[in-house]
């Protein structure tokens, strides 16, 4: 299975995301440029997380202007799977690929911890390696990761099942609608979330809840 | 010889949409002694050049910049006064 990562000024956990696609696929994943106008032939494209353009603006709203996300809503629409984690979870929002809106975190803090993430929809291809409703840990690192969307996309989401993960067990830390901790579009192939499953894939990361996210989307042996 | 217009673009939130930051400066408001101090929100000023001379124009464009870029109409409104 081919992966890419899109590669913003900003960024961050460009480097986590490389590794940890690299480490399950068996491939280093291709990176593409924000003025790249083509993105190779990939199963997956990662947007990683971090604070393109200094959060400028709002946070993902220049970076979903770049040339490169044209590219990736035309590999979207095409049934490509799409994952952007914090930042670029960010980004799919800005890029109006995902519904709602990521907003400062209501205790104003930046939060940088472990958090229990419920899988509420367990039926996707970002998610079926986990069991509906299983608890895992993951990691979180964001100001602005308190999710909102008005009340009639806020019912479609829930009815749809498109709140793909939720803050468990009292671990919201942003304040965000519902405890959403991510999100799925429509055609269930883009996929956002705020916290970093990329981050926790190996024993060295004290623990790898986080590896069945990519070995279920990328369709690899645990 | 082409003319400039300038314009001034307000972005708000929604009424609805919490506003952790305007929360925090209406505390800090009240811990400053200003009494009577209602409800405070936090929003955006943009002051735009633009090279333009029909006055129509510009403010179509300066819609289309606002929808396309510096309002997240999500949970933002805008307005747009030339000045």
């Amino acid at each position: 299975m081919k992966t890419a990562v899109v590669l913003l000024p900003g960024l961050n956990r460009d480097r986590d995301m490389i590794a940890a696609l690299t480490k399950i696929s068996g491939q280093a994943p291709a990176t593409v440029w924000q003025t790249d106008t083509e993105i190779p032939d990939v199963d997956l494209i990662a947007i990683p997380g971090g604070f393109s353009f200094g959060d400028y603006l709002r946070c993902g709203a220049i970076a979903a202007r770049m040339p490169v996300m044209r590219a990736v809503a035309e590999k979207a629409a095409k049934g490509v799977m799409v994952i952007g984690v914090c930042n670029g979870f960010q980004i799919l929002v800005e890029a109006g690929l995902l519904p709602g809106a990521l907003m400062r975190n209501t205790s104003l803090k930046f939060v940088c911890r472990q958090v229990k993430l419920e899988i509420a929809n367990a039926n996707t291809m970002f998610t079926r390696r986990y069991q509906p409703g299983q608890i895992i840990r993951s990691p979180v690192a964001h100001h602005d990761g308190n999710y909102f969307a008005d009340p009639d996309t806020l019912a479609r989401l829930e009815g749809e099942g498109q709140v793909v993960f939720r803050y468990a067990e009292g671990t919201n830390p942003n304040g965000s609608i519902n405890d959403i901790a991510g999100i799925i579009n429509e055609q269930g192939n883009v996929l956002g979330l705020m916290p970093h499953p990329e981050n926790l894939i190996e024993a060295a990361h004290g623990g790898s809840d986080g590896r069945a996210l990519f070995e279920g989307a990328l369709g690899i042996a645990a | 010889m082409s003319s400039v217009i300038k314009a001034r673009i307000t972005v708000t939130l929604k009424n609805g949409v919490l506003d952790p930051q305007g929360k925090a400066i209406e505390h800090a408001l009240s811990g400053l002694g200003f009494d009577g101090v209602g409800q405070v929100r936090q929003g955006k000023v943009f002051d735009v050049e633009l090279a333009e001379s029909d006055k129509a124009k510009a403010e179509a464009d300066l819609k289309a910049m606002c929808d396309k870029l510096l309002a997240n109409t999500v949970i933002e409104n805008y307005s747009v006064t030339l000045t």
